[in-house]
């Protein structure tokens, strides 16, 4: 798949911030006032800035509105109410932290469950395509929630709980990675069963519909980024989570140093996380490409 | 309403004759001509003059090369357009509504005035039966000739589906496939017609006639043949000697090492 800038970038921040988003509706850490205003200013830009950017690849992004209606089927659908649920009811738990010193635990709490459901719905409208083996399978929503929490727990200041959930993420990562490189072969589909032709003999593409490319090919057959996939994964791993895990146990003195090293953790990951987004897509192979003889 | 319905009426679609078509292209070129100038928005090109062109296309001819473990490669030529899917994966991913199935006769539609060109049908797509058209932002597919095959404005003969009227080779065929007496289900009855991707689950409507086995070509064909091989391998004669002669002679050889 065509690693598109505007949708990595929606999937690594709106992941971030209905994660931070999550914690402070569940009172991790229990701010108010001004501190309370950093956190949610931080929450909801990460969030609604995601948002914003997947509306980038929209050919009418004007008409966006109406990606609120088909919930019954549509998981894109589903993720856009959610996505609007979530940040109206943190929203209102935001105005009671900031400006009324109040914790109304149970708006937080369905709060935090939006949130969560977000990225879930998120993770769902990848999930769902049968027309991409990486993609369509139970661990894609592991991964897309195991990086929030461990990323939103980052976010939120939660030393104790953060190393581990990073652990975790970052075993699911290694998890996703060794099973999608099976899928594309183990789904079954080829060349074979696209064309029909496979019981006759070996089939090879032999003449593309047209000389020049189109919306397929540069929509869906990305093979140019991908052989530097390995160097990458690496870069993504290391900086994902080995490096925040080593920061935030990595004993200091003063709580300068301290911070400093929460904020280096934070922007690795951050980094980390993109850089595995972007291999999530550019790795991503549509079957639509065995018509070209590609994938 | 991105929900299916549980039935249609009828299952309009194309039959295929992958045995007959010859890969001409001209049912791609009269889809485009028809569908340009009529439902929904044109199918644009972007620097169609220029060094890179390319262009929204509703059916493709690809051409594959089959090899048998045993005898000669065969070519099939391959047009590829939407297959009207039973469970169209395309309309239920649809977020806005755009994307529908028709009750009545089973065509899978874009509703353009509510499509937001997020893309989400085409990746759900198995066939690459949709591309998103670069000028105005939103989803185009097939629509069956929706506007032509009940347009009583037209002559009889050409309510189908402009490449099914387009076709020289009579490679195409449309009509109803939920009717097993219809010509259409009669054809794909007898030449055992198939599913594209059956795996993926998607209960495509049009059907694929599969190519006829090829004649056997014998190795020796020509009875005559054998009188008429060549008796020596190396040039003989005047013309051996013309050849060894001019070899001889300063600068480059006539053939064989240098
Ligand atoms: S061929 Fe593709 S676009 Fe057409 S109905 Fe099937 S899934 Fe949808
Ligand atoms: S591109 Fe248009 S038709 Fe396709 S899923 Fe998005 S809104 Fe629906
Ligand atoms: S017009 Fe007929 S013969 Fe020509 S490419 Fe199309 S289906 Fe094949």
């Amino acid at each position: 798949m065509h690693p598109a800038p505007s949708v990595i970038v929606f999937t690594t921040l709106s992941g971030l911030g209905f994660g931070l988003l999550a914690y402070l509706g569940l009172g991790y850490p229990p701010v108010t006032g001004w501190v309370a205003f950093v956190f949610y200013l931080i929450g909801f830009g990460l969030a609604v800035g995601g948002l914003l950017a997947s509306t980038f690849h929209l050919g009418r992004p004007e008409r966006a509105w109406r990606a609120l209606t088909q919930w019954k089927t549509s998981w894109l659908s589903r993720e856009g109410l959610c996505a609007v649920a979530a940040l109206l009811v943190m929203g209102l738990y935001a105005i009671g932290a900031i400006f009324l010193d109040q914790h109304w635990t149970l708006l937080g709490l369905l709060g935090a469950v939006l949130s969560i459901a977000t990225v879930f719905t998120t993770s769902m409208i990848y999930t769902q395509l049968k027309t991409i083996p990486r993609w369509n399978m139970p661990l894609t929503p592991v991964l897309f929630l195991s990086f929030s929490l461990a990323g939103g727990a980052l976010l939120a200041g939660q030393e104790r709980l953060a190393p581990w959930l990073l652990l975790v993420a970052g075993a699911v990562q290694l998890a996703y990675w060794a099973k999608g490189d099976q899928a594309f072969a183990s789904s079954g589909t080829s060349m074979a069963t696209a064309t029909g032709l496979g019981d006759r003999g070996a089939v090879r593409a032999f003449e593309p519909p047209h000389t020049g490319s189109n919306y397929l090919l540069r929509e869906f057959v990305h093979v140019v980024g991908r052989k530097h996939a390995l160097k990458l994964r690496v870069f993504a791993f290391g900086l994902g989570f080995v490096l925040p895990v080593l920061c935030l146990w990595l004993p200091t003195e003063s709580s300068l140093a301290k911070h400093l090293m929460a904020a280096v953790a934070v922007l690795a990951h951050l980094a980390g996380v993109v850089v595995s987004r972007w291999l999530f897509f550019a790795q991503a192979e549509h079957v639509v490409g065995l018509y070209y003889g590609k994938r | 309403m991105t929900t299916l319905p549980s039935a249609t009426e009828k299952k309009l679609g194309l039959v295929i004759d992958l045995d007959t078509c010859v890969g001409c292209h001209a049912c791609v070129i009269s889809c485009k001509g028809w569908n340009t100038e009529n439902y929904g928005a044109p199918l644009s090109d972007q620097d169609a003059y220029g060094a890179d062109p390319s262009g929204t296309f509703l059916n493709r001819v690809h051409s594959f090369e089959v090899q048998p473990p045993e005898g000669h490669a065969q070519l099939v030529h391959f047009p590829k357009s939407c297959l009207h899917c039973e469970d169209a994966p395309c309309v239920t991913v649809c977020p806005t509504g755009a994307s529908y199935k028709r009750v009545e006769d089973g065509i899978v539609l874009v509703n353009e005035d509510n499509c937001i060109g997020c893309g989400l049908c085409a990746w759900s797509c198995p066939y690459g039966a949709r591309e998103l058209d670069l000028a105005e932002g939103v989803m185009k597919k097939c629509t069956l000739c929706v506007d032509r095959i009940y347009n009583e404005n037209l002559p009889e003969v050409d309510r189908v589906p402009s490449c099914v009227r387009t076709c020289p080779a009579g490679a195409r065929h449309f009509g109803d496939l939920g009717d097993p007496d219809s010509d259409v289900s009669k054809l794909v009855a007898e030449r055992e017609g198939m599913d594209l991707m059956p795996e993926m689950g998607t209960k495509p409507v049009n059907k694929y006639l599969p190519p006829r086995p090829k004649d056997q070509i014998e190795d020796q064909i020509d009875i005559l043949a054998p009188l008429l091989a060549p008796v020596t391998e190396g040039p003989g004669g005047f013309m051996g000697w013309l050849d060894k002669a001019l070899d001889k002679l300063p600068g480059q050889s006539s053939g064989g090492t240098a």
